[in-house]
């Protein structure tokens, strides 16, 4: 496990958010009822606001900071899940995803116990994994899947693109291994950053080595964020890229199956 | 293709259960002998060379006429089921055999219904009606069209100057019958007629009445309509007076029934019931006897859809605006349940839906894919894979449509479900809720002219619309709209009855039938969330120096119709129950059954033009949603909230079915083929699950429409359905086009 100089994992989770009235609350940057591409079939996505990370193509930049988000309480969040429960139950699921749901552990654990206990459905967390050495196992117990997104297999190359380290992604790939978690590794293929040959070679060796992952799912880069970053103010370094090319995306589908990877 | 024994002395061998063969029961012979199908579609052949040789030709002429508007008409002769010389497209290549006229898409001419509409289509598109026809109309012969004008009243004129009421079927076939085309292959003709001969001796003996003498004409009009029948079949060679003994002669007989009908009829939908299943017992005894393969029973299959995609009517380009693209609505009704739980699905219903993969997408036949849970997963996951690639079909709930009409139904246009033979329909077209709405602020003077069209009702005068006031407004004028529509048409069916009566259609009928008085209405969204403005928002009255109220500002935020918001969708469903109670109450033509449908197909773009600003924000001119649709781009909350909230109007108040087309993009539907069609199957369960009617799923991309707009050469075949039926995309006007464009896409589901 990546420790810092004073022993303690890197990165800081946000302490739980409590309001005047004594309820758990969370920061959120919205929510989409009906998604088919973030778990298994359709799913119920909340997405969290918050993320240490300051990756180059984040379509999403507007969760990056924490309070920009809308605060509200679990049982807010349950009662808009509760109206399709029954739909999500037979056609797919509750996803958590961000921003970084990790930095928000308390709420999302308490999202994910209501919605597996109250109303029995699939779970999914979003993550890049930056966060979880934190936790311990049993902060998983509630949740079926893990969409663990790795971002780069080369650290330099990841420091690049996510301004963080990449071991302690790497180490949590291992550990939900270990522990018998399902998982789909994400993939997100931006031309000139990701799609080097070796690199995609590289991650289906790690990726080889773990137990339990269903699905290598590669992601092409869109620039369906670009405008948010000129709305925030911030720099967009990717201007000049552009998505990959069907073949290009077909290509590193291939490698991912030539390994006997399942990869879409 | 057969052995003699086979054809000439015993069609029924090998059937099972005799009551059927006692007396006209078709269903009972399709539950008696058919095969449900609860796999795969892997047993499915391609096409043939043949079938592929007839396509092209099939497409070239279609070509022709997409640049020419119509291709060729029969000008000098009125149709009827034997006007014309028997025609062929090919006839080497053809397997079924028959067209409307003596060419292919060479349209007739139908003046029964009217001569004026009749004269306007051929002037449109540079024909002239000969004048021994013309003649024959004016001096010796009234038509439908002529009938309903004489007995219309001024308030039901003004309502269709204003378009509070719209595409009323008082110039034209009314359409929406469903003759029961399976009767000619399973029983033959010479049966059909000595039972129609035996319904009309029971009534020798009763007080003539003048329901009794209709009914007496009415059944003697069909006796010489089933004898045309055979006549037509003869020309091509067929004596149809035996039943279907083979396969192919099972299509073509029953084709011969639906051929008849488009022949003499000119109806706005034209359904050709529910025959998949039913032909399957034909192709299955077949195979089993040895005597067709997969291969030839797909050719059966495809040479008949090639006839059904070739089915045309002159129409005027008044009506073209309502119904864009040539729409005939040949609706096929597949698949659903039994009422003893065994699936009507057969391989025959995989056959017909494997056409638009044969032949390419489609929009004719109208396939429609009737749903339940109890479906067989593969069947679903064929359909769903069909809407993905070709967006051509709908679907409608089986499990809603069986508990009211059994398990023997089709449906008639695009919602409205009927029992095959036994029961039909007065098609009443549909009126503005929008619109209605505004009349009731206005005290009945017309937004857009400034007319008064009604008397005795007096205009909110407050700067500030008040729900209450508004609601108990809205529901007066609603009462007189409801009686005001009713009479027109009264007067329409009256009419159509007596000069352009469903002579074969009614025929393949039981003397007995249920009929009902299909009333509709259009705007409902728009209604839903002008009374959600005014309820939860503040909305302000602009009025004009006459003080009409012509605009609208809205202060605040409203919860909109589309998003599973009970607050406003309760008012969607008021609305629907409201305006049912109100039909309800009026004495219909021959005593009909009201009903209403939520549907416009694509005449939601002429409600919009004809209605000026609503209370919701709406401006003035801007369409409508279609059907049961949200307003585009409300709908914020993805497909299924969107599916949520129209699942909540009670069938109950719309027997005559309630529409919502949903469009999507691929990559909405998941990552894979198999997660798409996975997601999409469960996703049309859970609606269908909660009581949601009809669902047209279309899966494309803006960029493709839009391309296509500009390059249609290029889209010969590109599909999508439009509230309650299919187009061609080309085929719309450019106003259709862009309504299209501009509605919700989903990118999340």
């Amino acid at each position: 496990m990546t420790e810092n100089s004073e022993g303690k994992p890197p990165g800081v989770i946000a302490p739980a958010c409590i309001d005047e009235r004594g309820r758990l609350c969370g920061f959120v940057h919205s929510s989409e009822m009906g998604s088919a591409v973030d778990g298994p079939g359709m799913r119920f996505v909340l997405f969290v606001s918050g993320c240490q990370f300051r990756c180059l193509y984040c379509h999403n930049p507007d969760t990056i900071k924490m309070h920009n988000g809308t605060l509200r309480t679990v049982d807010h969040v349950l009662e808009e899940i509760a109206e399709f429960a029954a739909f999500l139950r037979f056609a797919g699921g509750l996803t958590i995803s961000g921003g970084e749901p990790l930095m928000q552990a308390d709420f999302v654990r308490e999202v994910f116990y209501l919605a597996k206990h109250d109303y029995h459905l699939h779970t999914a967390l979003d993550t890049q994994g930056f966060l979880a050495a934190h936790l311990e196992d049993e902060w998983f117990d509630d949740i079926d899947l893990v969409l663990l997104d790795i971002k780069h297999i080369d650290p330099d190359k990841y420091l690049a693109l996510t301004s963080q380290p990449l071991q302690p992604t790497l180490d949590f790939a291992r550990r939900l291994s270990d522990m018998g978690k399902k998982m789909w590794i994400r993939y997100v293929l931006v031309p000139g950053y990701t799609d080097d040959f070796d690199d995609v070679e590289a991650l289906a060796d790690f990726v080889l080595t773990l137990d339990g992952v269903e699905r290598v799912e590669v992601l092409p880069f869109h620039k369906m964020g670009e405008h948010k970053w000129e709305e925030l103010g911030f720099p967009y370094h990717l201007k000049d890229v552009r998505a990959p090319s069907v073949e290009l995306v077909k290509r590193v589908i291939t490698q991912f199956r030539t390994r006997g990877l399942t990869a879409c | 293709m057969t052995s003699p024994e086979h054809t000439e002395l015993q069609p029924w061998l090998n059937f099972k259960g005799t009551q059927w063969q006692d007396r006209i029961d078709v269903r009972d012979f399709i539950q008696q002998n058919y095969s449900p199908y609860t796999g795969g579609d892997g047993f499915l052949a391609a096409a043939t060379t043949r079938t592929k040789e007839l396509w092209v030709e099939i497409s070239k002429l279609i070509e022709q006429e997409r640049i020419k508007g119509v291709l060729d008409v029969s000008s000098d002769i009125g149709s009827s089921i034997t006007a014309h010389e028997p025609g062929y497209i090919n006839r080497q290549l053809e397997l079924i055999v028959g067209l409307q006229t003596d060419a292919p898409l060479k349209r007739a001419i139908v003046p029964n219904g009217g001569l004026r509409m009749v004269e306007a289509g051929l002037q449109a598109y540079g024909f002239e009606l000969d004048p021994v026809v013309k003649q024959a109309y004016q001096l010796y012969r009234k038509d439908h069209n002529q009938g309903v004008f004489d007995v219309y009243s001024p308030d039901i004129l003004a309502c269709r100057r204003s378009g509070i009421i719209t595409g009323l079927p008082d110039a034209y076939g009314r359409g929406r019958i469903v003759g029961d085309y399976r009767r000619v292959a399973l029983y033959g003709v010479d049966f059909l007629i000595t039972d129609k001969k035996r319904e009309k001796t029971e009534l020798d003996n009763v007080v003539f009445s003048e329901e009794i003498l209709r009914t007496r004409e009415e059944l003697s009009e069909q006796i010489r309509a089933l004898d045309e029948l055979k006549q037509m079949a003869a020309a091509y060679g067929f004596d149809i007076s035996r039943p279907a003994a083979t396969a192919q002669e099972a299509v073509q007989w029953t084709y011969f029934g639906y051929l008849a009908a488009i022949k003499e009829q000119n109806g706005a939908a034209m359904s050709i019931g529910r025959i998949s299943t039913f032909l399957d017992i034909y192709i299955q005894r077949d195979i089993d006897a040895g005597l067709l393969d997969e291969s030839a029973a797909q050719e059966l299959i495809d040479d008949l859809v090639m006839k059904l995609r070739i089915v045309r009517f002159l129409r005027t380009p008044e009506y073209d605006l309502l119904f864009s693209g040539d729409p005939a609505w040949v609706t096929e009704a597949i698949g659903g349940m039994g009422e003893d739980g065994r699936t009507l699905v057969t391989r025959s219903s995989f056959r017909f839906l494997h056409s638009l993969y044969n032949l390419g997408p489609a929009p004719e036949p109208n396939l429609t894919v009737l749903w339940s849970n109890a479906m067989p997963r593969g069947f679903k996951e064929f359909c769903s894979r069909i809407s993905i690639e070709t967006s051509a079909i709908q679907y409608e709930s089986d499990d809603l449509m069986r508990e009211h009409w059994g398990d023997d139904y089709a449906i008639a246009c695009c919602v409205s479900a009927m029992r095959i033979g036994k029961q039909m329909q007065f098609f009443g077209a549909r009126c503005n809720l929008a619109k209605t709405m505004l009349y009731a602020i206005n005290g009945g003077v017309d937004e857009k002219t400034g007319v008064k069209i009604v008397d005795g009702f007096e205009p909110i005068t407050a700067e500030y619309l008040d729900y209450d006031e508004v609601v108990t407004k809205l529901e007066q004028m609603m009462e007189w709209l409801a009686t005001t529509y009713i009479k027109a048409l009264n007067a329409i069916h009256f009419m159509h009855d007596k000069y352009h009566y469903e002579r074969i259609e009614m025929a393949l009928h039981d003397r007995d039938v249920l009929r009902t008085m299909a009333c509709g209405i259009a705007g409902l969204s728009v209604a839903a969330d002008s009374l959600s403005a005014i309820k939860y928002a503040k909305v302000r009255v602009l009025r004009n120096e006459q003080g009409i109220a012509t605009d609208f500002a809205i202060e605040g935020a409203y919860p909109a119709y589309g998003n599973n918001d009970d607050r406003v969708d309760q008012i969607a469903v008021w609305l629907v129950e409201t305006f049912m109670e109100k039909i309800r109450k009026h004495k219909t033509y021959r005593d009909s059954t009201p009903t209403q449908s939520v549907l416009t197909i694509t005449s939601n773009v002429v409600y919009g033009k004809k209605t000026g600003n609503t209370p919701d924000g709406r401006r003035a001119g801007e369409p409508f949603a279609p059907g049961a649709n949200a307003m585009n781009g409300r709908d914020t909350k993805g497909f299924i909230a969107s599916g949520a909230s129209v699942a909540k109007l009670p069938y109950h108040a719309a027997l005559d079915g309630i529409s919502w087309t949903a469009t999507c993009t691929e990559s909405a539907l998941g990552h894979t083929l198999a997660d798409q069609v996975n997601n999409l199957s469960n996703c049309v369960d859970v609606f269908c699950n909660a009581s949601g009617f009809h669902v047209n799923v279309n899966v494309l991309n803006r960029d493709t429409l839009l391309d296509a707009m500009e390059h249609p050469e290029n889209y010969p075949q590109l599909t999508l359905r439009v509230s309650g039926y299919a187009v061609n995309f080309i085929k719309l006007t450019r106003e259709q086009q862009l309504d299209v464009i501009n509605r919700t896409f989903h990118l999340h589901f």
